[in-house]
């Protein structure tokens, strides 16, 4: 196991300045702030939460909660019938405000930054895919959206709740969940952007 | 083997119901300000997270690590001043390994996770809401499957609440300073080779 994800890590680098991947991100808008700022400021966000609230940063469950919602509306018997929602019924509990205003705070952050964007396609995306590409943004998109929610729920958590409130608390599984997390996402984007 | 997630302090909400008065107030405050601070850190960006799964542009990691080093010092110093509790998930290397690679192949399709995706909302790049929608599927899909995966995947590898300091036997207020010394200095080297 340690040798396979060495070896991961030694390959997926070398890989990446071989290959040609037709854009590079680095010609873009970057980040506003310092980023070690940001983190710097996202960890002690993370003191906040524990001692005034006794509660992670996370955000994956949000988009259970909502599916929940819907499903409750089209199907409720069916929906509440489901193991995953018997255990995690669907309310607008702490978690769910939290991730409703994390959506206004990106609104906040964007719109005094004079960083809001309102447009359907990155110019990133578009100098790799073309202007005609919103369909198969869609698709991608969607089918990722997918992926990342079964992954999320099967794993216990994303990027927000593994990937910093679990590793900063030194959650074994949260450090192997992160590590798989970038594996696949560093060796599929690479081949989304060679191969397609 | 001690409960690493054992309370230290009485929680400050009942656990059964919605959020109360004070909650409701933490979890705006909060939220808002981890969208304002995924926005600022550019981490809502589609050219940023795609660049660091494609290793050209490294705010991703930078941010992740800052608040992991900041937040690890602060949360076990808290615990250890039994001012906070921990909130650890348990470890489950098979449910975990899966869904983490498989959370991270959507993770290049989508180009958002679901916390970033929500700050991108905010910042007005509608591309993400293919991606919730997907999200939402997603999640829906696993509660179809919950009860199967319950009984299989899920019990694969469990270990319960897991950290890395109990499974090494090492105290874990000097194991989290060790690790986050560590961690600045490799934050220090990937500056150096990667200033973006």
């Amino acid at each position: 196991m340690k040798r396979w994800l060495l070896t991961a890590l030694v390959i997926l680098p070398s890989f990446a300045s071989a290959a040609d991947f037709g854009v590079d991100a680095a010609n873009y808008d970057g980040p506003a702030w310092s980023p070690y700022l940001v983190g710097g400021l996202i960890g002690l966000l993370s003191w906040f939460t524990f001692y005034f609230a006794d509660k992670t940063i996370g955000a994956s469950s949000f988009y259970a909660t909502l599916a929940g919602y819907v499903g409750k509306l089209v199907a409720r018997k069916h929906t509440e019938s489901l193991n995953y929602y018997k255990s995690n019924p669907p309310a607008v509990d702490w978690g769910f405000l939290f991730v409703v205003f994390t959506i206004i705070g990106g609104f906040i952050a964007a719109w005094t930054g004079g960083e809001f964007r309102n447009e359907w396609l990155h110019p990133m995306w578009v100098d790799r895919f073309g202007e005609n590409s919103m369909v198969l943004r869609g698709i991608v998109g969607f089918a990722g959206g997918v992926l990342m929610a079964f992954g999320a729920r099967l794993a216990g958590g994303c990027t927000s709740g593994h990937g910093i409130s679990g590793t900063l608390q030194l959650n074994a599984g949260s450090w192997l969940t992160s590590v798989c997390m970038f594996v696949a996402g560093i060796a599929t984007a690479m081949l989304l952007y060679t191969a397609l | 083997m001690i409960d690493p997630g054992k309370p230290v302090k009485e929680s400050s909400e009942p656990s059964t119901e919605g959020p109360s008065g004070k909650s409701i107030v933490t979890a705006i405050v909060f939220g808002l300000a981890f969208g304002f601070l995924l926005q600022k850190g550019g981490v809502a960006k589609y050219n940023v997270l795609i660049g660091q799964l494609l290793l050209q542009d490294f705010t991703v990691v930078k941010i992740m690590v800052s608040a992991i080093i900041v937040g690890m010092v602060g949360i076990f110093t808290l615990n250890y001043f039994a001012k906070v509790n921990l909130h650890i998930k348990p470890t489950r290397i098979g449910a975990q390994t899966i869904g983490g690679l498989v959370f991270g192949a959507g993770f290049a399709l989508i180009a958002y996770c679901p916390g970033t995706g929500a700050a991108a909302l905010g910042q007005g790049s509608w591309d993400v809401l293919f991606g919730m929608a997907g999200l939402m599927a997603g999640s829906y899909l696993f509660a179809e499957m919950s009860g199967l995966l319950k009984k299989t995947v899920e019990t694969w590898g469990e270990k319960g609440k897991l950290t890395l300091p109990d499974i090494l036997h090492i105290p874990r207020l000097p194991f989290a300073y060790a690790t986050a010394v560590l961690l600045t200095v490799g934050l220090f080297f990937l500056q150096r080779f990667y200033p973006r």
